[in-house]
């Protein structure tokens, strides 16, 4: 076992790890019908969790490797700008509804999370790492230190909400009787940040596009918007 | 390709360093995103490599979101205490957020189609 001691730290084993139980969860998926239940975020994820328990691996040791994989996740959100270009003449002529929309969906997102959240007696620590729950994971992160929530429990959360979004978002636009990509992709950006949008261009660049926009507008006015709120309300 | 991975980190430290500097809540990466649609509607054109590496790096974007979520391991002891009232709180407010977003666009734009309408007409 002197091979698997030395090996248990080094980064390649982790990125490997991550990216095979990633490309089984997409496959896993893909039999299933792309089902969202079976989203390969979340499948991937608790994979990885069931490898790290079965080799007793910390997730420190873990993230040594993996954060190499989470490092493209600033220039992959800094290439939205791209899909977002090619779209800016629909993006113009429908500004002023997608920032009334975006505004009163981040409030709501995160209203609502806290006043379920009271209501069911959830530990304050818990509360405030559920406050940023629809906002894409860097945002989020760095709002819940903030805040004074737990910042990896407000990163899985932001997961699941991104798997409960891309789940829920078919049905609503059927209940709404929505075809419009555009708004399809905004409002799965606003509630389910970078998942939301990744799902969205399943529905075409455009849909692709909006759910990019909506990601990068709800979270900076919520990284914004959060942090007051928390302390009008006297939490924290 | 090289030359538009390049630029979309060039762009994403120019943003870290504005966000630094102003010390503003936002990640520099949102900041960076900015400057690079700005930097296109001056240029007009986006370039072949820029294009290549972004989209590449946005067909794996759902595979960056995994290690952060593998974190969620440190605090099993609390999910297993309060799993219900969180998944409770996730699914309301998702599915409301959901609604309302999609619903005041839907709201929205069916009244400016019928603005521009009427405005042909008059």
């Amino acid at each position: 076992m002197d091979l698997w001691m030395h090996f248990q730290t080094s980064p390649l084993v982790w990125i490997i790890v991550t990216i095979l139980a990633f490309m089984f969860a997409s496959w896993v998926n893909k039999l299933a019908g792309r089902t969202p239940m079976l989203h390969p975020v979340v499948v991937g994820l608790l994979l990885i969790i069931g490898v790290l328990k079965l080799t007793d691996t910390s997730y420190d040791t873990y993230k040594e490797g993996a954060q190499f994989i989470s490092f493209l996740l600033g220039p992959a959100v800094v290439a939205l700008a791209v899909p977002l270009y090619d779209n800016l003449a629909r993006v113009r002529a429908m500004l002023i509804p997608l920032l009334v929309a975006c505004i009163a969906g981040a409030l709501v997102a995160a209203l609502t999370a806290i006043a379920v959240g009271i209501w069911l007696d959830l530990s304050m620590q818990t509360l405030l790492s559920l406050a940023p729950k629809s906002v894409t994971t860097p945002i989020a992160i760095g709002i819940a230190d903030k805040i004074g929530g737990y910042p990896s429990l407000t990163a899985g959360l932001v997961l699941i909400t991104g798997a409960l979004g891309c789940l829920m978002s078919p049905y609503v636009c059927k209940l709404l009787r929505v075809n419009d990509p555009a708004v399809r992709g905004f409002s799965l950006g606003v509630a389910a940040h970078a998942m939301g949008t990744a799902y969205a261009f399943e529905y075409g660049a455009i849909a692709g596009a909006f759910g990019g926009l909506a990601m990068g507008m709800t979270g900076t006015f919520t990284a914004f918007m959060l942090p007051p709120l928390i302390s009008l309300l006297g939490l924290g | 390709m090289v030359v538009g991975f390049l630029i979309l980190i060039a762009c994403q430290l120019m943003g870290e360093i504005i966000v630094f500097s102003l010390d503003i809540p936002v990640p520099g990466a949102v900041v960076g995103m900015v400057l690079l649609l700005i930097g296109l509607m001056v240029r007009g054109e986006v370039e072949r490599g820029l294009r290549t590496s972004a989209e590449g790096l946005l067909s794996i974007l759902p595979l960056m979101l995994v290690p952060a979520g593998v974190g969620l391991m440190v605090h099993f002891q609390l999910i297993a205490a309060e799993w219900v009232a969180i998944l409770v709180a996730l699914v309301l407010s998702t599915f409301v957020t959901l609604l309302l977003v999609t619903l005041l666009l839907k709201w929205m734009n069916a009244r400016k189609v019928k603005d521009d309408a009427s405005e042909e007409m008059g």
